[in-house]
């Protein structure tokens, strides 16, 4: 008897071998070096390997194949997403550094588990099979739960990390179950077979019950109501850097393994999934921008307010047409910008031990500090969706998707929502421009590199608002693979 | 005689439910932890069931990942709690409310 060993191609993983194997060696550093060599040198040893990846991912541009006996998939859809995992794990790693050094928590772990996170972030838009997703899901969250208690005297932190870690264990029991349910019904946890086998055979109750499951564990992944509880705690009491990165991180991988499961598994059985999905959306935009107005902590507004971005996110994932996948790239790619920057700027207001987070610290930011002002305007925006940002194009795309698949209710609805979401996000801009400063605000520290992402971020959201078309051309590449 | 596949699936749903309504109800975080195990558990026991209807190896395959991935969960969720216990005196969930709910 012969055994075949299938053929494998290293380069294909290549930015999750450079991410691993970065990540492993700064927990050595961190183990191993002297207290001068600490602290100093962990963030750009971090940095350099984000880049390597990145340089990594462009290789891979193009290559329409599959890895690992189709475990993995290489192509467009997974590149696009590792750009943008990539992009918000670099950034978080810059508006991390200074953030750190006021707590004096700048160890080298916190930047290995973040290079962890990205590797489950990148499995999980490029799993092939539901097993490398479900692990996708658990490398991404655990590493997370710790970050999310990093502070381990602050009891604020503590609180998140154990309402995160119980939330998010409990979800993935339900993920779980759902792929058991799966398998139990076709007897492959591959998706490709599974997609053949629903078209061929259809669905049985072992397959309504795991896809029912499956929309229940990645619900709660991107904070879809009414499984969006944790959002508003996890993201109040975790580190602020931690709070960006994994506001566009985990909602980013958890779209692109839903995207992944329910446009290339489930596409046949459209009108079973879609009415679940159309309450939810209409749930998630209401609850979000509903409850956002009355938060005064700018973290626990920002929070809600990215549950609502959920909910625009999901109305493309409902229209599921090419215009509705292509939107939702697009529109990821803009929030990660969009709301990284905006973290940036509350990281650098809120300054030591975070002490200035209520949105009426902001007052008189405008004239005391114009720059950092100006740059959170674009921001905010972006985040309302105005023109001419990358918010405003993402939103339009989104929501005519949905008009060109029929969905006219939900893009009026979710047209009010966005509505209701200038008056929020426009107070705070208000805040800042026409409110005096009760006292001097004193020093807000702010290193060159910060500047230069904040400043390149807010052009950046403006210049893909105003000249979308090559972003939009990758995105809509990225998704030829669901074809419909 | 050969058990039929039913009885694993309903043995492991109703694992699953008491899981759940642990979850839910229990406020001690450790008593909710092991409720989640118990979740995660049921999950491996359908998983067993199925790969032997299907006389495939892959459902027993991913068995031994949850079992990892339920040992890296219980790692960072018992030092957790550690670290609450110590800050804290308890830990019971519904104490922990500095954030509203």
């Amino acid at each position: 008897m012969s055994i075949d060993i299938p053929t494998i191609c290293l380069t294909n993983i290549g930015p999750l071998i450079t991410l691993s194997v970065a990540g492993l060696l700064l927990l050595l550093f961190d183990a191993f070096s002297g207290k001068a060599m600490k602290k100093a040198h962990f963030h750009q040893f971090s940095l350099v390997a984000v880049v390597i990846a990145l340089l990594q991912t462009v290789w891979l541009w193009n290559r329409q194949t599959t890895d690992f006996s189709r475990m993995i998939y290489v192509d467009n859809f997974s590149f696009f997403f590792n750009v943008i995992f990539l992009l918000g794990t670099g950034i978080s790693i810059i508006l991390s550094v200074h953030y750190l050094e006021n707590y004096r928590k700048n160890y080298g772990e916190y930047y290995a588990l973040m290079l962890f996170a990205a590797v489950g972030m990148i499995l999980m838009a490029a799993g092939g099979n539901l097993v490398i997703i479900f692990l996708g899901v658990e490398i991404l969250s655990i590493p997370i739960y710790i970050l999310s208690g990093l502070f381990r005297e602050d009891l604020k932190s503590n609180e998140a990390a154990l309402k995160y870690l119980l939330l998010g264990a409990f979800s993935s029991a339900f993920l779980l179950f759902g792929i058991a349910m799966l398998y139990g019904g076709t007897g492959t946890f591959y998706l490709a077979d599974l997609a053949a086998f629903i078209k061929k055979s259809g669905m049985n109750g072992f397959t309504y019950v795991g896809m029912g499951l499956l929309i229940v564990g990645f619900g709660f992944k991107v904070s879809m109501a009414p499984f969006h509880m944790w959002t508003p705690d996890v993201y109040e009491g975790a580190p602020t850097s931690i709070t960006a990165f994994m506001s566009v991180g985990t909602k980013a991988a958890a779209f692109a393994a839903f995207l992944r499961v329910f446009l290339e598994v489930f596409p046949t059985v459209r009108m079973e999934w879609d009415l679940l999905l159309w309450v939810a959306a209409v749930a998630t935009m209401t609850v979000g921008n509903v409850t956002a107005l009355a938060q005064t902590n700018i973290k626990r507004m920002l929070a809600y307010s990215s549950i609502a971005h959920a909910g625009y996110i999901l109305v493309g994932l409902i229209a599921g047409n090419q215009l509705g996948a292509t939107g939702i790239l697009y529109y990821l790619l803009a929030y990660t910008i969009m709301n990284l920057g905006a973290f940036g700027v509350v990281i650098a207001v809120a300054r030591k031990k975070d002490n200035y987070l209520n949105i009426y610290d902001y007052a008189g930011l405008g004239f005391q500090y114009p720059g950092l002002a100006a740059v959170m305007s674009v921001f905010l925006f972006s985040l309302v969706g105005m023109p001419p940002t990358a918010g405003f194009l993402g939103k339009f795309y989104l929501f005519s998707a949905a008009v060109e698949a029929g969905y006219i209710w939900l893009v009026i609805i979710a047209v009010i929502n966005s509505l209701i979401s200038v008056y929020y996000y426009l107070r705070i801009t208000v805040i800042m421009y026409m409110q005096p400063a009760e006292a001097d605000l004193g020093p807000v520290a702010m290193t060159p590199v910060v500047n230069a992402t904040l400043i390149i971020s807010a052009l950046a959201v403006l210049l893909i608002g105003i000249f979308p078309g090559s972003i939009f051309q990758l995105a809509m590449n990225s998704v030829k693979i669901f074809g419909s | 005689m050969e058990i039929p596949i039913s009885y694993y699936l309903i043995l492991s749903s109703a694992l699953f439910a008491i899981g759940t309504v642990g979850v839910l109800i229990r406020r001690n975080a450790i008593i909710i932890f092991m409720s989640i195990e118990m979740m995660l558990n049921a999950v491996n026991l359908s998983l067993v069931a199925f790969s032997d209807l299907h006389r495939s190896i892959d459902g027993q395959m991913l068995v031994f990942f949850v079992m990892v991935v339920a040992a890296a969960e219980v790692a960072v969720g018992l030092a957790l709690i550690y670290v609450i216990f110590r800050n804290k005196g308890n830990v019971y969930v519904d104490e922990l409310n500095i954030m509203k709910w």
